[in-house]
């Protein structure tokens, strides 16, 4: 009978890359010290801080949102309704009953209400609905943590999300996101939150494995645009190196920020300027929000396409 | 033995009882990448599954 390492009790998960198992109630303990311990050596914040935490109603940004809250910082969870069909209909259901039950706010930016739902803007632009979403999510993040006051901006992206991260900006030697990549983000704008990223030495199967001890009830299906994604093909590969060599993936991204990123550098973009029409961070006179807005708004002037869009600017 | 694959709600029967890493290996799952779920609780890779139990393996990579 496998044994938990810290109580000897009998173990109900195995974490192979730390070469351990644990009972539950050690196992809880075991991923809140992690989280704990990644905040204090980043200095990603402290518990002064208002921590605005992003939650897609996954299992990463919900255990997330969970153990800040059990280590006691003070935190309000932003999520954006996407607008992809059913699946961002459990997600905001799942997100709206997690706030509920832990009694915490939950600021909710409905996407679809302002006309700006993915597949719109995917359709309107003819660009792929993951590079819609991004330049959404980063937009909204931002704008939301700036108008709210928040200094600090938490996401669930954890060590698997990071490691392929990192092969992908190998692979094509990105050598400006090299230089940038890590758990910690300093803003370059006036309007920018600290961005911060506790999970980055955690596991996806240990998040995953937290969420069930908890009892969080996260959303299991994936995103339909994720069919495909290149970024699963990284962890593809990176997971079979893992079943080889256990503790390859947290290697890979310990080696990366102590010995590989200080040999990149940031690249000469400059501070960033602010968009003309929403005042956050761009590169021109709109920022990429705002030029992805405008060609949705063209496309449904040119295709006579009624705007169901507020018009609010956001 | 009854097996629930999540996401994909897919459901397959297995003869015999088995360990956990034995059920994985037969189905092409890496240790890792799912969590094997036995009524309210984990198994871990060397425990056995009985012929007449039921378990849940659900995925838990994302691509998002």
């Amino acid at each position: 009978m496998m044994k938990c390492k810290r109580c000897r009790s009998k173990a109900e998960v195995q974490i192979r890359h730390h070469n351990a198992a644990f009972c539950r109630p050690c196992f809880i303990f075991f991923f809140q010290r992690q989280v704990q311990r990644s905040i204090e050596k980043q200095r990603m914040f402290t518990a002064q801080d208002h921590v605005l935490v992003a939650v897609s109603g996954g299992k990463d940004s919900l255990a997330l949102w969970d153990v800040l809250i059990d280590l006691g910082y003070r935190t309000v969870g932003l999520h954006l309704a996407l607008g992809i069909g059913d699946y961002s209909h459990i997600s905001t259901t799942k997100t709206v009953e997690f706030a509920h039950r832990r009694a915490v706010r939950l600021i909710t930016v409905d996407l679809e209400a302002d006309g700006l739902a993915i597949p719109t803007l995917a359709r309107f632009t003819n660009r792929p609905a993951c590079a819609a979403c991004g330049t959404t999510k980063r937009h909204q993040f931002d704008r939301v943590a700036f108008e709210n006051g928040f200094t600090v901006l938490a996401t669930g992206h954890n060590l698997d999300d990071e490691a392929a991260r990192l092969l992908g900006n190998v692979m094509h030697w990105q050598v400006h996101h090299l230089a940038k990549q890590g758990p910690v983000l300093e803003p370059v704008h006036e309007r920018f939150a600290r961005k911060v990223k506790p999970l980055y030495r955690i596991s996806e199967y240990e998040t995953a494995v937290y969420a069930f001890f908890r009892g969080i009830d996260y959303v299991v299906d994936e995103c339909p645009n994720s069919v495909g994604a290149t970024q699963l093909t990284y962890k593809d590969m990176l997971n079979r190196l893992e079943a080889v060599m256990p503790g390859s993936k947290l290697t890979f991204v310990q080696d990366f920020l102590k010995s590989g990123r200080p040999a990149f550098s940031p690249g000469t973009d400059g501070a960033p300027q602010s968009c003309e029409v929403c005042g956050m961070a761009s590169f021109g006179t709109l920022c990429s929000y705002c030029r992805l807005r405008r060609e949705v708004e063209r496309a449904q002037d040119t295709w006579k396409v009624p705007r169901t869009a507020s018009g609010s600017g956001r | 033995m009854v097996i629930t694959l999540l996401p994909q709600r897919k459901h397959i029967e297995i003869e015999g009882r088995r360990r956990v890493a034995d059920i994985l290996r037969q189905l092409g799952l890496l240790p890792g990448t799912v969590m094997v779920i036995r009524g309210d609780a984990l198994v871990t890779d060397e425990e056995v599954v009985e012929a007449n139990e039921t378990i849940e393996i659900r995925n838990v990579i994302s691509g998002g």
